[in-house]
């Protein structure tokens, strides 16, 4: 049944850490598994045409596991001055089922038509691109006809890069919005006065007003699941490992070795807001 | 879902800041650009602004009475406005908008108190009752109107002036300010910004001025004096100038550098915003008040009164839709972008029964006016005793301060 959950056509080796995490969290936990909702997008599979290179296999709907341990345990483990976290992105290996999407929908309530993580396709060729992100992603991708010949395609990923020079920090009025020790930059939602300056601030559009709630909202690294050991949803659920969490103080993390050996960059450097968002094979026309 | 464009983050499909925003600066910028008209007569001494002074100081303190009401509206928690003040992030641009808020309403009521002591007293003395209370409560306890005290009042009210001039060019361009830092925005990041909500904030205030004074010549059946709106006309076309080359200027500079910022702002400009840019900010707004007042300043000698009157309106009129649309165009139009600098929103209406939709704008526009009215009704701005005080303030040199116990006592 574990096994189901990872679809055998993205071969994970048995040493990789976000699987072997993956596992370790779903031991404990009771794997609901809905075998019936296959993302709607993958039952369309390509036809062959070169600009649907980007049509994606039928890939299955992983649910978010439910924490191992309990609160208690978990919390009293937890220092925060002892971890400094850094996400890093293979776009390499995403091929856009959109299930980090779906899972931090779920996971975090968040409202339709606003994200806190999206994933964009990109089809370019030598002269022309063309990027879309139909709803986030969240429904996976449909083959998308365009108007020229892509000589590659990939998806990417986006979510808040937990920059550690913020521009929506810096704006924010009343200091609702914070950095954590760990790193994560948050917003306070019992102190947001809803201005939205952190909205217009932020380069990369990943923060945006709750219109429930009124305040503004961000991805949190999923901060509720990272304090009590957990990954963020969208690490957990990612089947090729395109999406990891890791610790920069832990030396042999593999995101840190990454970080550290591979070469990594990050969205948008110009703006020198050092994103903890690292990205590994990223092209020109990604923004 | 609005039409979308090439390809917009997903967040950035809405626009978060409302027609609130719009308005905010639309307010702010006739409390600063009144407040120069004042100045132009209590600090530079100005003589041909003595017949709208009053008027300027008013409605600058009107404005600002309701300055902060779009900021509250547009809030997601106005209950919390408090804490830009209680627990200020001094990091961030929007925290000093309290502190410079509170010290230019400081400023200006003192003034507004200042230029009217006499009167108060004087009203307080002429009735009963009631209103002799409210106006003894108003002034605060001190009923000394002898010529020492009245030289002191105008000498406050010329101090007052020279610091509330700088607060209300701060207050302004520091709206500019939390436009122009936004890094992350191609449309508002620029060092121009500030300049250009200054520079508008006088033509829009010097615009209001114009309407009003004329319209309320007219309902008084007093002569509009043509001095003063020669005097008018000209300092609204140097601003009108300023600020039209300004403005265009920074498109100039997008386009030519061609940098990736142009990409998206080049096509918002020719699309979703080429009407309310070019048609309304550009050429109605613009280029046509500029040929009016042209004729009004190069011509002047040759107008009938009535030509000038009628050509100053509506290039004035003209005007405050030209300030409009620009606070428009860039509120609005630098969230129809997106910052993938891939796309762009097809446009934004505002809705007319929404909370920050176009009828609770509208309230805000009127409710100024109103107020100016029940100003009007409190602390008279043409009175009779007005026109006398007004010969009183000759801010020119202390011989005119001496002749102010003339009219004083009574
Ligand atoms: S990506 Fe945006 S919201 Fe996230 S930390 Fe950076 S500036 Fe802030
Ligand atoms: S919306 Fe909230 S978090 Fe963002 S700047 Fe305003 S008060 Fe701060």
């Amino acid at each position: 049944m574990k096994d189901d959950a990872i679809p055998s056509q993205f071969p994970v080796e048995p040493g990789d850490p976000t699987r072997r995490n993956f596992l370790k969290l779903s031991s404990g936990a009771v794997v609901l598994f809905m075998g019936g909702a296959a993302v709607a997008a993958g039952e369309q599979t390509a036809t062959g045409a070169p600009a649907e290179a980007a049509a994606i296999p039928p890939v299955p709907v992983v649910p978010v596991p439910k924490p191992a341990r309990t609160e208690g345990e978990a919390l009293e483990a937890y220092n925060w001055e002892e971890h400094r976290y850094a996400y890093l992105i293979d776009t390499a290996k995403c091929i856009g089922c959109g299930s980090c999407v779906r899972a931090c929908k779920k996971e975090n309530d968040v409202p339709d038509e606003f994200f806190r993580t999206w994933v964009e396709r990109y089809l370019v060729s030598a002269e022309q691109s063309y990027v879309d992100s139909p709803n986030g992603g969240l429904e996976g991708f449909q083959p998308a006809h365009v108007a020229f010949v892509p000589t590659k395609a990939f998806f990417v990923p986006k979510m808040c890069n937990h920059c550690r020079e913020t521009p929506c920090i810096q704006v924010c009025p009343v200091g609702a919005s914070y950095r954590t020790k760990e790193g994560a930059i948050l917003v306070d939602g019992d102190h947001c006065i809803g201005c939205g300056y952190c909205v217009q601030a932020c380069p990369y559009g990943s923060r945006f007003i709750n219109e429930h709630i009124h305040t503004a909202d961000k991805c949190t690294w999923c901060y509720h699941r990272i304090t009590k050991g957990l990954k963020p949803a969208c690490v957990s659920v990612c089947p090729t490992g395109t999406r990891q969490f890791g610790d920069m103080h832990n030396e042999t993390d593999p995101v840190r070795v990454a970080i550290e050996h591979e070469r990594v960059t990050t969205l948008q450097p110009h703006h020198l807001t050092e994103p903890q968002c690292y990205y590994l094979a990223l092209d020109k026309e990604v923004r | 879902m609005p039409e979308m464009s090439g390809y917009s983050f997903p967040n950035d499909i809405h626009v978060t800041w409302s027609l609130m925003i719009v308005m905010y600066p639309y307010i702010t910028g006739f409390v600063a650009g009144a407040f120069i008209v004042t100045s132009l007569y209590h600090v530079f001494g100005r003589q041909e602004f003595k017949p709208v002074a009053r008027l300027a100081m008013a409605t600058s303190f009107c404005f600002l009475a309701i300055a902060t009401m779009p900021l509250l509206n547009h809030l997601g928690h106005p209950e919390r406005g408090v804490f830009v003040v209680i627990t200020p992030n001094f990091a961030s641009a929007m925290a000093g908008f309290g502190l410079l808020y509170s010290f230019y309403l400081i400023v200006l009521t003192l003034e507004v108190w200042f230029v009217y002591r006499k009167e108060i007293i004087e009203t307080a003395r002429r009735s009963r009752g009631l209103k002799r209370f409210v106006y003894a409560a108003l002034a605060l306890g001190t009923y000394d109107t002898s010529p020492e005290a009245l030289a002191i009042d105008h000498k406050a009210v010329r101090l007052l002036c020279a610091i509330g001039l700088p607060s209300a060019c701060m207050l302004h361009g520091y709206v500019g300010f939390i436009f122009g830092a936004i890094k992350a925005n191609p449309w508002w990041s620029t060092p121009l910004m500030p300049v250009i909500f200054l520079l508008s904030a006088a033509v829009s205030g010097i615009g209001l001025l114009i309407v009003l004074y004329q319209a309320i010549c007219k309902f008084r059946r007093a002569p509009i004096e043509a001095p003063t709106v020669t005097a008018m006309a000209r300092w609204l076309w140097f601003f009108l100038i300023l600020t039209a080359t300004l403005e265009t200027l920074e498109v100039i500079m997008l386009a030519y550098e061609k940098s990736e910022s142009w990409q998206v702002v080049g096509k918002l400009l020719g699309g979703p915003l080429s009407f309310s840019f070019w048609s309304l900010q550009m050429i109605l707004g613009s280029l046509i008040p500029f040929i009016l007042l042209f004729i009004v300043v190069v011509m002047n000698r040759f107008l009938h009164d009535r030509i000038r009157n009628t050509l100053t309106m509506i290039a004035s009129l003209l005007l405050l839709v030209q300030v409009f649309s620009m606070r428009w165009n860039i509120v609005i139009g630098g969230q129809l972008l997106s910052k993938s600098f891939r796309g762009w929103r097809g446009g934004y209406t505002p809705a007319l029964f929404d909370r920050e939709g176009v009828l609770v704008a509208l309230g805000l526009l009127v409710l100024p006016f109103v107020l100016l009215f029940i100003f009007n009704r409190v602390l008279p701005i043409y009175s009779a005793t007005a026109a006398e005080e007004e010969h009183d303030q000759e801010p020119s040199g202390p011989a005119s301060s001496e002749a102010a116990p003339a009219g004083g006592i009574k």
